[in-house]
């Protein structure tokens, strides 16, 4: 069991390769990544019908299990899961048996007592998913919704959606990821995703005290001056500044910080004049971006919120039709060892 | 592996029998729906046969299989695309082969999630029988009734070529 550990495929994909669970975009090749961003685009349309529906996870429990606040997330997983037709069980955690000092175990055996399928996970701790995914009964499949600084897939998923359909692929493209990059789970997971997927070039831009020692070995380059990285961009991915999550004095003050990193109408002028916007959200108007341009003709951050949902509807399906193959395949084995008197 | 069926001779029956039923039944304006990938060629022709100058549209049935607890989804799903309302609409489906029946039923589902229409006619190249489920076709060019280990095929678009297949078993 250690060897899965140290591999994260072993413990998300099948043994044909496909999705099981949805944990990180670690170790998924450039077709799995293309195929979820096309299963989505069929999502897409079904969003744009009369009945929003689709009848593939009929008869399933997903489990929304959130040991971390979460509206934005919550709600589109949520969204995503009645849209397959799931029956959905939202659990506040702070406000459970875990808070009556009942261990996560113990709350995971009791949720797999009610039959659930799948468990979307969000944990403040790094590994939580990963540890969830190693102990849970076969057949339920478990979905990373963010864990710790660690990864949060599906958010980086559902903006290369967003990247794919406005620049029509990653050839070629230049990408900055600018802010709080030290505490961003999200940035980790993008610029797996973005160099997997093939862009030209991806920067981060941010002051040192926001950036992780050995950032470059995540496969990007760092900017501190914020003028010289906008220059010919063809996508910025603003974050959010995790004023929650920062310990000790890592700015001068917010005032400094918008002065420096913030995104104005005067530095987006900078990029190429078709580049995008991109806020995984939620924003802070005035800290990290200027509402001007949060609301202007070059922010996507409302498709991205959109496209959240098809990406979600995705991994759910994809992942529990891997775990449902998976199962068929072990009991066409064990017929086949029956028949044959082996087992 | 040989081209046993002349898709113009089936493409000429599966016409006669639209326009007989289409006539009976008083449908003038009916919109075409094929079901990918085969039934979308064939809609594709029969459009064209038929002077419907609509655009037809395209249905992917993978979020509506029966078999997703046995097999999983289909990785290569592609949006459906219907350019019109389906609403109050004569539909015409269209399907290369029909078989068990399952296929029709899951494109059914999918199109009343579009709105109600006023009726469906379904119309098939090939019927090859072998039914599981209470589904005929309104129209078919041609029914065949196939060997244990024989498939067939519809290759195309261009040119539509029907292929019969011996497997090994």
């Amino acid at each position: 069991m250690t060897a899965n550990a140290a591999s994260p495929n072993h413990l998300q994909l099948t043994r044909d390769g496909q999705l099981r669970h949805f944990l990180t975009l670690d170790g998924l090749g450039r077709e799995l990544l293309t195929d979820i961003l096309d299963t989505a685009d069929s999502f897409i349309e079904v969003g744009e019908r009369s009945i929003k529906k689709v009848p593939l996870l009929r008869g399933r429990t997903v489990v929304n299990l959130f040991f971390e606040a979460s509206t934005r997330t919550r709600s589109t997983f949520e969204l995503a899961a009645k849209r397959l037709s799931a029956d959905v069980l939202n659990l506040d955690i702070n406000t459970s048996a875990t808070s009556k000092g009942e261990s996560l175990s113990d709350t995971l055996l009791n949720l797999e007592a009610m039959a659930s399928d799948m468990f979307v996970v969000r944990h403040a701790q790094s590994g939580a998913p990963h540890f969830i995914a190693q102990s849970v009964t076969p057949g339920v499949a478990i979905i990373n919704a963010g864990d710790g600084r660690h990864a949060h897939p599906t958010q980086a998923m559902l903006d290369m959606l967003t990247i794919r359909q406005h620049k029509g692929g990653f050839e070629g493209l230049k990408v900055a990821i600018v802010g709080d990059i030290l505490h961003s789970r999200v940035a980790r997971s993008q610029i797996r995703a973005l160099n997997e997927l093939g862009a030209e070039q991806i920067r981060v831009i941010a002051p040192g005290t926001l950036l992780p020692r050995d950032v470059e070995s995540l496969g990007c380059t760092v900017e501190y001056d914020m003028a010289k990285g906008m220059k010919d961009l063809d996508v910025v991915i603003m974050l959010r500044l995790q004023k929650e999550r920062m310990e000790g004095a890592l700015l001068p003050s917010e005032r400094e910080f918008y002065r420096l990193y913030g995104l104005s109408q005067d530095k987006l002028a900078l990029a190429h004049p078709e580049c995008i916007v991109m806020h995984p959200g939620p924003i802070n108007r005035g800290v990290e971006i200027e509402s001007a341009v949060a609301d202007g003709p070059q922010s996507v951050i409302l498709n991205q919120v959109t496209n959240g949902i098809a990406i979600r509807m995705a991994v759910m399906s994809m992942a529990m039709g891997g775990q449902v193959a998976e199962r068929q395949q072990k009991l066409n084995e064990l017929s086949e060892l029956n028949e044959r008197g082996l087992a | 592996m040989s081209a046993l069926l002349d898709v113009d001779q089936l493409m000429d029956k599966l016409e006669a029998g639209l326009r007989g039923l289409l006539n009976e039944r008083g449908i003038e304006s009916p919109v075409l729906i094929g079901i990918r990938t085969g039934g979308v060629w064939v809609a594709d022709i029969i459009g064209k046969r038929l002077g419907i100058e609509e655009p037809f549209g395209e249905l992917d049935i993978s979020f509506y299989r029966d078999d997703f607890s046995r097999i999983g989804l289909n990785p290569k799903v592609t949006p459906s695309s219907l350019p019109f309302d389906t609403e109050g609409r004569d539909i015409i489906l269209v399907d290369d082969v029909i078989m068990s029946g399952r296929t029709i039923r899951a494109a059914m589902n999918e199109l009343f999630d579009y709105g109600r229409p006023a009726s469906i006619i379904l119309a098939t190249l090939i019927d090859l029988g072998a039914r599981e489920l209470p589904i005929q076709p309104d129209v078919a060019g041609q029914s065949l009734t196939l060997g244990v280990q024989q498939r067939v095929k519809l290759r195309g678009p261009d040119p539509l070529r029907i292929e019969l297949q011996e497997t090994e078993q």
